[in-house]
């Protein structure tokens, strides 16, 4: 059983800093999932825990251990590899073994184990095959048993599911959770998925170019979010902005086009005219006409099924997307802006504005 | 996918391959149908006539101490030239492939050996290991090794070996280079995380995934060893002290071109040929069976 802490964590490679002061502490059991764009720094991240790849500044403690120093073989982790990495001259229980046969556990004991993991991802027949006389997704249990087996004190997966097709990744990803809750192992998780993300971890760190934009549950993270990068890379479609400015006294934010929004929950601190920035998810738009209704002039419909999104244009060259319950048709959207769902954040630093 | 590409008629099909199959038949069959012929012929001694022996002349070469005697040369030495040549080619290009920074300059270095011409490099290896003028040769004489590979069998075996393999060594770095460029860094970071340390690391995951090339290369250095260094052994040693470097191939070119007796010379050519195909088939049918992994 561990704790991971990151203190300051930075990482520059040559004159590009990668990494901007990273602290995070993960609690014992606790599975959190480093999310962000492509290049953001998550792998480099990971690397560094595992200890593949050295901070230029800051701390990494396992278990009020420092680590920043050792060899990834003394800080007792097990990481899933992207692509697996799995031996590939060696059998199914040959790559499970392996770190035990390291240790130089008895015969008997690896044997166990492995059966044990073997039986629990549902692989047991595998045991002789070779690498490549596997599917991706045999390949990625086989990398998870390697893993387990070794019953770590940390967990790390480097975006273990994205080379699995849509609906095996559904699977695993329930799988990778179970099995987490199960064993009890502290683990970090990177993905770029944000449905991944939201669905795995305890808690999510959502990273913007090597900072951490926010740090908090899943639902937090959707219901509240820090700032407007959170905001838009949390959700799908992704949510709306729309540009404005404070009125006088903090209660109301006033519209390009002139309308004007009370705030529902209490007035937001600044001087009358403050730049602002909206947010609205898709899902929380509401069709129909009233008084101060936006007609969108619909550009583009997507059925889904059971939901439809529109993409339109406000009158001022906005573009709004709305998801709407059941099937829509037609050129014109009147939309209604719900004043209890609105997010509101500083058009200047971006960050979000509490009453 | 195989793209076939369909001549109409024959004779330009012809016209194209008409280049390579002159050459194999001019420089290698009729050469090769020659030296069956000729081993089983005898010739007397002045040349004049020849007459129908069978396998006569290969009864007498099997046979003969002396080729005995070159044979087990020729295994001592290929396998040393093979093994050392092996050994340190992949010794430097585990280096090369560890650090970047001048990588580029040390593997050209590296590769300059293979370039030079078999004569060029005795006289270097000459000029170090000569016991009056050579570096090295002084330097063992002046620390008590009374080294001198022109009366000493065992020194001038050590001498041929060790430029043999020299001139092999950047022909085997570059192979072993690329085999450990196609290693996925992921794979060798996933045995360090399962807690195996560098020398394990190479013991159980480099060089069992290294092991299709290196059984490529000790093919192809055996054969370089059987039959290419003719040039090195006769610019350094011509064979001597006393046949101590004498090797399979060199006595063909002793008993054919300076004792010109062709039908042994010829008999002893014959039986390389067959080693040649041999190790040739054994590798091709090694290749189709199993790529190891
Ligand atoms: N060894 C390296 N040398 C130089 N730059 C590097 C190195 N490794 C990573 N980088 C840079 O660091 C940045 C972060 O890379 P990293 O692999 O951590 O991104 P990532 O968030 O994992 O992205 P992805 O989702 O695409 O995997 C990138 O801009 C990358 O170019
Ligand atoms: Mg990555």
């Amino acid at each position: 059983m561990a704790t991971l802490s990151l203190r300051d964590v930075r990482k520059s490679f040559n004159a590009t800093q990668v990494l901007h002061g990273i602290e995070l502490e993960v609690a014992d059991g606790e599975l959190v999932v480093i999310v962000g764009a492509s290049g953001c720094g998550k792998s480099t991240l990971l690397r560094i825990v595992a200890g593949l790849e050295t901070p230029t500044s800051g701390q990494v403690v396992i278990s009020n251990r420092d680590v920043t120093g050792l060899e990834p073989a003394d800080r007792d982790i097990a990481m899933v590899f992207q692509n697996y990495a799995l031996y590939p001259h060696m059998s199914v229980f040959g790559n499970m073994a392996y770190g035990l046969k390291i240790r130089g556990l008895p015969r008997a004991e690896i044997e166990k184990r492995v059966q044990a993991a073997a039986e629990i991802l549902g692989i047991g027949a595998l045991l002789e095959r070779k690498p490549k006389q596997l599917s991706g997704g045999q390949r990625q249990r086989v990398a998870m048993g390697r893993a387990i087996v070794r019953e770590p004190a940390l967990f790390l997966f480097d975006e273990p599911l994205s080379n699995l097709d849509a609906k095996l990744r559904v699977q695993m990803r329930a799988e990778i959770r179970r099995l987490q809750r199960r064993l009890g192992v502290t683990s970090l998780f990177v993905t770029h998925d944000q449905v991944e993300a939201m669905t795995l971890g305890d808690r999510l760190v959502v990273m913007n170019a090597g900072r951490p934009a926010q740090v908090a549950p899943p639902m937090e993270i959707f219901s509240r979010p820090a700032d407007t990068y959170v905001a838009g890379f949390i959700g799908s479609p992704s949510m709306n902005f729309i540009p404005a400015t404070l009125e006088e006294g903090g209660r109301a934010a006033r519209l390009a086009e002139g309308s004007a929004i009370q705030f529902a929950d209490g007035p937001r601190p600044g001087p009358a005219g403050m730049p602002l920035i909206l947010g609205l998810r898709p899902e929380h738009i509401e069709p129909g006409d009233g008084p101060d209704s936006l007609p969108l002039a619909v550009e583009l419909i997507e059925p889904l099924g059971s939901e439809t999104v529109v993409h339109g244009r406000a009158p001022g060259g906005l573009a709004v997307t709305a998801r709407l319950p059941g099937a829509f048709s037609g050129a014109v959207l009147p939309v209604q802006l719900p004043a209890g769902h609105l997010h509101v954040f500083d058009a200047g630093s971006g960050r979000r504005l509490d009453p | 996918m195989q793209k076939k590409v369909i001549f109409r008629g024959t004779l330009l099909p012809i016209a194209l391959l008409a280049p390579q199959l002159v050459v194999t038949v001019v420089f290698f069959f009729w050469p090769a149908g020659q030296a069956v012929y000729q081993s089983m012929l005898r010739e007397d001694a002045f040349g004049l006539s020849s007459e129908f022996v069978g396998l006569e002349n290969f009864r007498e070469v099997l046979a003969d101490p002396s080729w005995v005697h070159a044979a087990l040369n020729t295994l001592v030495f290929s396998g040393c030239v093979a093994g050392l040549a092996l050994g340190l080619a992949l010794f430097l290009a585990v280096q090369a492939d560890k650090s970047l920074r001048g990588a580029t300059v040390y593997r050209s270095l590296l590769i300059w050996p293979y370039a030079v011409a078999p004569a060029v490099a005795a006289v270097l290896w000459l000029f170090l290991f000569q016991p009056q003028i050579g570096l090295i040769g002084r330097g063992l004489n002046a620390i008590g090794i009374p080294w001198d590979y022109r009366l000493n069998g065992t020194h001038a075996m050590i001498l041929v070996i060790v430029a043999a393999a020299w001139k092999q060594l950047a022909y085997n770095f570059i192979f072993f280079l690329a085999g450990l460029q196609s290693i996925p860094a992921s794979v060798l970071e996933a045995a360090a995380i399962d807690g195996a340390r560098p020398a394990r690391r190479f013991w159980t995951i480099i060089f069992p995934l290294l092991s299709p090339t290196t059984f490529f290369l000790l093919v192809v250095n055996l054969t370089y060893a059987f039959f290419e260094t003719f040039g090195v052994i006769h610019a350094l040693t011509g064979g001597g002290p006393a046949k101590a470097t004498e090797t399979l191939i060199y006595k063909v070119y002793i008993d054919g071109v300076e004792n010109l007796n062709l039908g042994s010379s010829s008999a002893q050519s014959v039986i390389l040929m067959v080693l040649v195909v041999l190790l040739t088939a054994f590798q091709f049918r090694a290749v189709e069976k199993k790529v190891h992994y």
